[in-house]
């Protein structure tokens, strides 16, 4: 493994509330390597999903730095960070959150389209719908018509047509039947083992038993 | 395949599947577009349509007697072109201006009064024209009849006519019989129907010759009104500055009109209509807008969770922006064409029926109603979907995420 891709020191993000801030991350440092696969875990509410926000560019941290492959991300405005997560950031999300007024095939091809201006020529889009199984007949359907499991494919595959550094997710399984979860950490294990690098959260020990290294947090802070 | 468009083609896409919803909306917009663009046409039809008729009387002058404040018994009243007493063109301006107009055209005189008249046991009132047989047979067209050729038969206007009943044949006593005699006079001739004019209003007229009229009220040697046809039109203007340089030298005594000012004041009446019905017909838009922007709003709201997912994947707000100002457009842009076809089906129906010709309804200025409508269509509802698209664009990615 070499240099980290993602470098984060003394992370804080504190919400304003009526009733009082509230502390989500109370000064994260960490790093992550190119190629690692960590896990995040912890309890609900400890702020497992809000860290992966910050490293995925949702959100900005409220003081402390997060650097993607050695950039600060501080210094970006709103176009720079949607830029990355458009280039450098793959998400998979628990709910899937493909677009439901495209095609499963749209879906995977939208980033692209965002990116490169035009449609893909390159049959990308089809290769990597068929590498996680999602054959040519499923992919004209629209995400409504698909299980979970389907989705979540397709969610997958979308992550990775922009051949992003890092791919990030969140509680990849939560919503699907064990069977199926594993299939789909299947997927990702793969992924890992040709290079990739991979944050997920997860409070299911299992899913966590596929990563190199397992982070916990606990009241905002790594354990 | 999507084209590469793709925020396009989600608009579209959102458009197509809230189609009922869209069609209402985009409905609002038809109706305005049509209201402003057949009222726009009705009025240039008016406008056009009434120009082209007072332009038949283009090539004419009418000269009075000036009736400006303090001319009469002036000093120096007697002395050149001479005053005309009792507001009278005299036989001396005539000839004046008979000599000035032979070069150009013709005059003749009019000699006019408002008198009581009875048929039967029917009375009422009429204008009584005097003119000369041969004025007569050239300025007016006998519909059934004959032009009168004595000094008691008469022709009358086909308003009086049919108001009064009169046929050929019928007896008109003019004049009072509480103030003297009275004249009874022949009717041979009902004259087609003229039309508004400012030379001589004959539908609701009785003509006859000069001595006949000369006979009831006196006046010989001067003239209500004298009027002048000039052959080439370019020379109208010529005509009415030669007029009016040799008998207003000294002082006004006649009082020289063509048909431009009638023509401005009619154009100008019916512009003010037409804009004022135009801003009732705006009102209309208005509504439509409104309707836009609540069907924009309930877009953006529903698709909370979807413009989340579209930023976290590396979406622009530039881009959810245009998404949504494009949902509008199409909204906009679709109502307007529909509202373009139709304003064209109905402004023509409209316009038949309100001017009575369709003849000037794909004139320029006309026509032109149809593309502006539409612009002021589209426009406005690309406005009304600026805030909500705004709104769109703003939205914190992570909340957006978290709604259902």
């Amino acid at each position: 493994m070499s240099s980290p891709v993602i470098e984060l020191d003394g992370v804080t993000k504190i919400y304003p509330l009526p009733a009082g801030d509230v502390t989500a991350l109370a000064g994260i440092s960490l790093s992550i390597d190119e190629g690692e696969f960590v896990a995040i875990m912890g309890p609900s509410g400890s702020g497992k999903s809000t860290l992966l926000n910050q490293i995925g560019c949702l959100d900005r941290p409220t003081s402390g730095d997060l650097f993607l492959a050695g950039k600060n991300t501080r210094e970006m405005d709103d176009r720079e960070l949607t830029s990355l997560r458009l280039s450098s950031i793959g998400y998979i999300f628990q709910k899937f959150n493909l677009i439901p007024l495209l095609s499963a095939y749209e879906n995977v091809e939208y980033p692209y389209i965002m990116k490169h201006r035009k449609n893909d020529d390159t049959g990308r889009v089809r290769d990597l719908l068929a590498t996680v199984g999602i054959d040519e007949d499923l992919s004209t359907h629209k995400p409504n018509e698909l299980s979970g499991g389907q989705q979540q494919r397709v969610a997958i595959a979308r992550a990775l047509v922009n051949d992003p550094a890092i791919l990030l997710c969140d509680e990849p399984t939560g919503n699907l039947d064990s069977q199926t979860s594993l299939q789909i950490m299947e997927i990702l294990a793969d992924l890992h083992s040709r290079g990739r690098t991979l944050v997920m959260v997860t409070h299911n020990p299992e899913t966590a038993g596929y990563a190199d290294r397992t982070i916990t947090i606990r009241d905002g802070m790594v354990a | 395949m999507i084209g590469n468009d793709i925020i396009l083609a989600l608009s579209i896409r959102s458009v197509r599947l809230h189609f009922l919803r869209s069609v209402l909306a985009a409905l609002g917009i038809v109706i305005g577009v049509v209201a402003i663009a057949s009222i726009g046409m009705m009025g240039a039809n008016m406008t056009l349509s009434v120009t082209e008729q007072l332009s038949d009387m283009a090539n004419k002058l009418t000269v009075t007697a000036y009736r400006g404040g303090g001319m009469m018994g002036g000093p120096g009243g007697g002395g050149g072109g001479g005053s005309s007493d009792d507001d009278q063109i005299t036989e001396k301006e005539f000839k004046i201006i008979q000599r000035i107009v032979a070069k150009y055209g013709t005059a003749y005189t009019i000699r006019s009064e408002s008198d009581r008249i009875e048929v039967g046991s029917n009375t009422g009132r009429a204008t009584v024209y005097g003119l000369d047989a041969e004025t007569m047979r050239e300025i007016l067209t006998v519909e059934t009849g004959e032009y009168p050729k004595s000094t008691t038969s008469v022709v009358v206007g086909p308003t009086l006519a049919e108001r009064l009943d009169l046929k050929i044949g019928s007896k008109i006593d003019i004049g009072d019989p509480d103030e003297g005699s009275t004249t009874t006079v022949r009717v041979v001739g009902i004259l087609e129907e003229r039309g508004m004019s400012m030379d001589l209003s004959t539908d609701m007229a009785i003509i006859g010759s000069d001595k006949l009229f000369t006979g009831i009220y006196g006046g010989e040697g001067e003239y209500d009104q004298v009027n002048v046809v000039v052959d080439d039109l370019t020379n109208i203007e010529t005509v009415k500055a030669a007029i009016e340089d040799e008998l207003n030298r000294r002082e006004d005594t006649v009082t020289v009109q063509d048909s431009s000012r009638m023509t401005e004041s009619i154009t100008e009446t019916v512009s003010t209509m037409t804009t004022f019905v135009m801003a009732i017909a705006g009102i209309s838009l208005l509504v439509a807008a409104v309707s836009i922007f609540n069907v924009m709003m309930m877009s953006v709201n529903e698709r909370v969770r979807e413009i989340g997912i579209l930023r976290s994947i590396g979406t622009q707000r530039t881009e959810i922006l245009r998404m949504f100002i494009y949902e509008a457009g199409i909204l906009g842009v679709v109502g307007a064409v529909i509202g373009a076809v139709a304003s064209i089906i109905i402004g023509y129906i409209v316009v038949f029926g309100m001017v009575g010709t369709a003849e000037y309804f794909f004139a320029p200025g006309s026509i032109v109603y149809v593309p502006m409508a539409m612009a002021v269509g589209a426009a406005i509802c690309i406005a009304t979907g600026v805030y909500p698209a705004w709104r769109a664009s703003n939205l914190d990615p992570i909340e957006a995420l978290r709604a259902e």
